[in-house]
């Protein structure tokens, strides 16, 4: 029997700091949603509470802008977390479970890539690439440069994951006559979904939060929420791109509330 | 025995070697096309002539690299002697990131080790929880940690309040303000990747080991750790690399008076400077240095692994 | 199966009356996010039943990067600021109008007709301009602002509460301005000067920030701030007790111009939508919106009454010469070009 001493599962600190942790990424959250109900449009001295600012988000001069550029933003990012994901999965599968080849290295060293090299560089070069395939710029053209991006961030948790997963589940499996296809999908991506799951968030938000590289190869009239509230505050910092930030933050909220519900309906069959 | 032996390089089996080729396709084709062309295009770009104000005229050129490492003086027509200058700033962002990645480290690790060990049911809400701030613009978040910091402002308000400091702390516009910005716009990149390596290990094991009176430091070190190695050193590469090129918290909360890498090429592409050429050569020369040091780490883990078996 | 055709032939049609709603087509225009607004837009598609399409940027230099990396020939107009114009011109960017082309030209305030970055307004129109210099809290300090000096050699209370912008232009003119010296100098002693002055000013500064600039004012954080005029009203009506310096050595104007660009694929359509912005009501909204200054005439009395007494606005008698921040040739500017990264090194 493992007594509190030699339990391993926990240490006493542990959870303090993760509380602390949390602390220190939910304060400055609290500071935004405060002001985003700011009578005045300062970011920093309060003068009273006041929904202007989300009125403004919803039917002000900028709303129809603003709403587009969220849209656009999640539309995004899905697409690419979900196709850098898929990429990333079959691409770990390859350097972790493959064997020694040659290019094993060098696979690595391209997967890390986007990582290495600093975003305007390759924002400055993905555009003259583009330019010079004559790839016309809109849409495509971002999903494709986020796409490619976010790969190895969903790569590194998929792989680390994967590292720890013993092979002797797929051997034995395919002892008992199990096809490889049957042994990846029955039992190696079961066992992999955590991993899967960080890299999709992972790839996600940084497709949310990309400014640079989107802002140079997205075509006329495409804003995302980076550029809109970059552009934004050119003119000024006003208390709408918090309301804005409030909002996405209530939504999120909602949709992990949604999916706990839901998996708890869900086991209770 | 346990299975999942990692030879170098962290293989752990050659399960699916015939396919593997297939199964790197995608990745290749995908970064090859849309990275690695970028990139070369880059690299052709260093050894070209700057055009003024932006852009390259097709002309063999050494002056970007000549520009970085030698100093020519104010007008450019002393004799060389070796250019400090950008150097220190690779120097100064190196150990920026490396301590931005500590700190994440510090306080990552035990917040995903805390999260891997709760009941199955409420970790994905922690997982999420540690998400839901990103869904928030990084400017917007910066911009906030920006006034918290500030000496008139809440942070010092409360520290002060409570008299455990007389005067206010002067955070904003030190080097310290831009760990803790680094470390806060990566966090989440230290946390998801250890949370996925520890949650699979295999407890079980630790309590036999403690079974067998292994105290729990014991078996930190000697088990656990090596487990979970490779979601620590994909959680420090993660947060280690990209922190060399930002340039959001050093400038908003470090005020912005010493370039790191990433102002420093952005000042070539979207400031006056517009010397494209030099802006490539530094990207190559950052570049080439972080290769090395994942080499350094990819060998020391191969090392690592051979010496212990 | 019959249904399907049905509604793609629908929608077929739909889409051609969509486009053909458009009749006189579209102008693609490269602006500034939220400087316009969309009134303004929506006013002129009435009016003329052209498209518009806006990008964005979010500086000039970074606008420049991108028509240079592929963007070029994909917009009608741009609104580039004053230097820019010139160094566009430079680099064979723009389109020029030929005498005539624009019906509005003679709305254009005389004294902007020919200026130093687009003499006789051959590639230009003014969209809107300002001042750039810096605003002290009078909270903090009560003596005489008027002198670059509180930039530059700031009296002991001020010493380490200065923001600046962290524009290369902006702060080497204002230090030019401060020295009186010509902005482009080649003359090396001077330029050796400048440079020793400006690594003692450093020790003063408490931080470079452009996007901020406002808010660190406000909050308290710095207790002089270079800024726009138009930024500095806006921290007032926040509450700052911020005055606006018109130093007596000078300062800085700065211009917002509708250029065309060359190769513009509409470009008909270009010059209307640049017709548009000289009709004085219209520039009159725009001014009143961005809360800035106009450069078309006849626009004075259209706007509104706080707008017009703005002490952001008017400049006292004991005010210097505001001046453009000048465009350099190559090797001067690299020269101006060590100098910043000595600053921010």
């Amino acid at each position: 029997m493992a007594n509190a001493r030699y339990n391993i599962k926990t240490f006493t600190g542990f959870r303090h700091v993760t509380f602390l942790c949390l602390f220190i990424l939910y304060v400055p959250l609290i500071i935004v949603t405060i002001y985003s109900f700011n009578a005045s449009q300062s970011l920093t001295n309060w003068s009273g509470f006041s929904l202007r600012w989300y009125a403004d988000v919803f039917v002000g001069p900028q709303s129809a802008t603003f709403k587009s550029a969220a849209a656009n933003s999640f539309i995004i990012a899905i697409i690419a977390a979900t196709v850098s994901t898929l990429i990333a999965v079959l691409a770990a599968t390859g350097m972790v479970r493959g064997g020694q080849f040659k290019l094993r290295r060098a696979s690595y060293g391209l997967i890390s890539l986007p990582l290495m090299v600093p975003e305007i560089v390759t924002a400055v070069a993905t555009l003259i690439f583009f330019n010079a395939i004559n790839f016309d710029r809109g849409m495509m053209t971002i999903i494709v440069a986020h796409t490619a991006f976010c790969i190895p961030f969903a790569y590194l948790p998929i792989q680390a994951r994967m590292q720890g997963i013993e092979d002797t589940y797929e051997q034995a499996a395919m002892d008992l006559y199990a096809t490889k296809r049957q042994a990846f999908t029955k039992i190696l991506m079961p066992l992999m979904m955590p991993g899967i799951i960080s890299g999709f968030l992972l790839a996600f938000i940084v497709s949310l939060d990309d400014f640079i590289i989107t802002n140079f190869v997205k075509g006329a009239g495409i804003e995302t929420l980076p550029t809109a509230i970059f552009g934004s505050i050119k003119q000024g910092m006003k208390p709408n791109i918090m309301a804005i930030s409030t909002l996405l933050l209530g939504l999120s909220t909602v949709m992990v509330a949604i999916s706990y519900f839901v998996s708890k309906f869900d086991n209770k069959k | 025995m346990t299975g999942g032996e990692t030879n170098d390089d962290g293989v752990t089996t050659d399960t699916y070697a015939e396919t593997r080729h297939w199964l790197l396709l995608p990745a290749w084709a995908t970064l090859g096309i849309f990275v690695l062309l970028p990139v070369f295009i880059m690299l052709i770009y260093s050894f070209l002539t700057k055009e003024f104000r932006g852009g390259v005229v097709w002309e063999f050129n050494l002056a970007a690299y000549d520009q970085f490492f030698f100093d020519r003086g104010l007008f450019g027509d002393e004799p060389a002697k070796i250019e400090w200058t950008y150097i220190s700033i690779f120097w100064r962002s190196i150990w920026q990131a490396g301590a931005a990645t500590l700190m994440s480290l510090l306080i990552g690790f035990p917040t995903a080790y805390f999260i891997a060990t709760q009941p199955e049911k409420s970790r994905p809400i922690w997982v999420f929880l540690i998400t839901i701030p990103y869904w928030v613009n990084l400017l917007i978040r910066t911009v906030s940690m920006k006034f918290l910091l500030r000496d008139e402002g809440p942070l010092n308000d409360f520290l002060m309040n409570f008299g455990l400091i007389d005067s206010p702390f002067h955070i904003i516009n030190t080097n310290l303000a831009v760990q803790l910005g680094l470390f806060y716009s990566y966090l989440p990149f230290m946390v998801l990747p250890i949370y996925a390596a520890v949650e699979r290990y295999n407890f079980t094991m630790s309590e036999a080991a403690a079974d067998l009176y292994a105290n729990k430091l014991t078996t930190l070190r000697r088990i656990l750790l090596p487990a979970v190695k490779p979601g620590v050193i994909a959680g420090c590469i993660l947060v280690f690399v990209p922190s060399m090129g930002s340039f959001l918290a050093p400038d908003l909360l470090g005020g912005a008076k010493n370039f790191m890498i990433g102002s420093l090429i952005e000042e070539q592409f979207k400031g006056n400077a517009g010397n494209w050429p030099f802006g490539a050569a530094a990207s190559m020369i950052l570049l080439t240095m972080v290769l090395i040091i994942l080499i350094l780490v990819a060998r020391h883990q191969a090392n690592y692994v051979k010496g212990a078996s | 199966m019959k249904n399907l055709l049905k509604t793609t032939i629908t929608a077929a049609v739909l889409s051609v009356a969509a486009n053909a709603a458009f009749a006189e087509g579209k102008v693609v225009v490269y602006h500034w996010f939220e400087y316009i607004p969309q009134e303004l837009v929506d006013k002129f598609t009435a009016e003329t039943d052209i498209e518009v399409v806006m990008d964005t940027f979010d500086s000039n230099e970074a606008m420049l990067a991108s028509l240079k990396a592929g963007g070029f020939g994909t917009y009608d107009v741009s609104v580039p600021g004053d230097y820019m114009v010139k160094i566009m011109a430079e680099a064979g960017l723009l389109g020029t109008i030929a005498e005539g082309e624009l019906s509005n030209i003679g709305n254009i305030e005389p004294q902007w007709l020919d200026v130093s970055f687009d003499p006789g307004r051959k590639h230009s129109i003014p969209y809107q301009w300002g001042s750039t210099s810096f605003a002290v809290n009078r909270d903090s300090y009560a003596g005489n602002i008027q002198t670059t000096d509180i930039i530059f050699n700031p009296p002991a209370e001020l010493s380490g509460k200065i923001n600046m912008l962290d524009s290369q232009g902006e702060v080497m003119t204002l230090a030019s301005i401060h020295m009186d010296m010509p902005q482009c100098s080649t003359d090396r002693e001077q330029l050796k000067a400048m440079n020793e002055m400006l690594q003692n000013a450093k020790g003063h500064w408490a931080s470079f920030n452009s996007d901020t600039a406002k808010e660190v004012l406000v909050s308290g954080e710095a207790d002089v701030g270079m800024i726009y005029n138009g930024f500095n009203a806006k921290a007032r009506a926040e509450g700052a007790n911020v005055e606006y310096a018109f130093p007596k050595q000078g300062y800085i104007a700065w211009m917002d111009n509708v250029v065309l660009l060359k190769d513009a694929p509409n470009r008909t359509n270009a010059l209307k939508f640049m017709d548009f912005l000289l009709v004085p009501e219209n520039v009159a909204a725009l001014t009143n919106w961005t809360q800035y200054s106009a450069g078309v005439k006849g626009v004075g009395p259209l706007l509104d009454e706080a707008l017009r007494t703005l002490p952001e606005s008017n400049a006292p008698a004991s005010a210097g010469p505001a001046s453009f921040i000048e465009v350099c040739d190559e090797s001067t500017q690299a020269v101006y070009d060590q100098m910043w990264v000595n600053l921010k090194k």
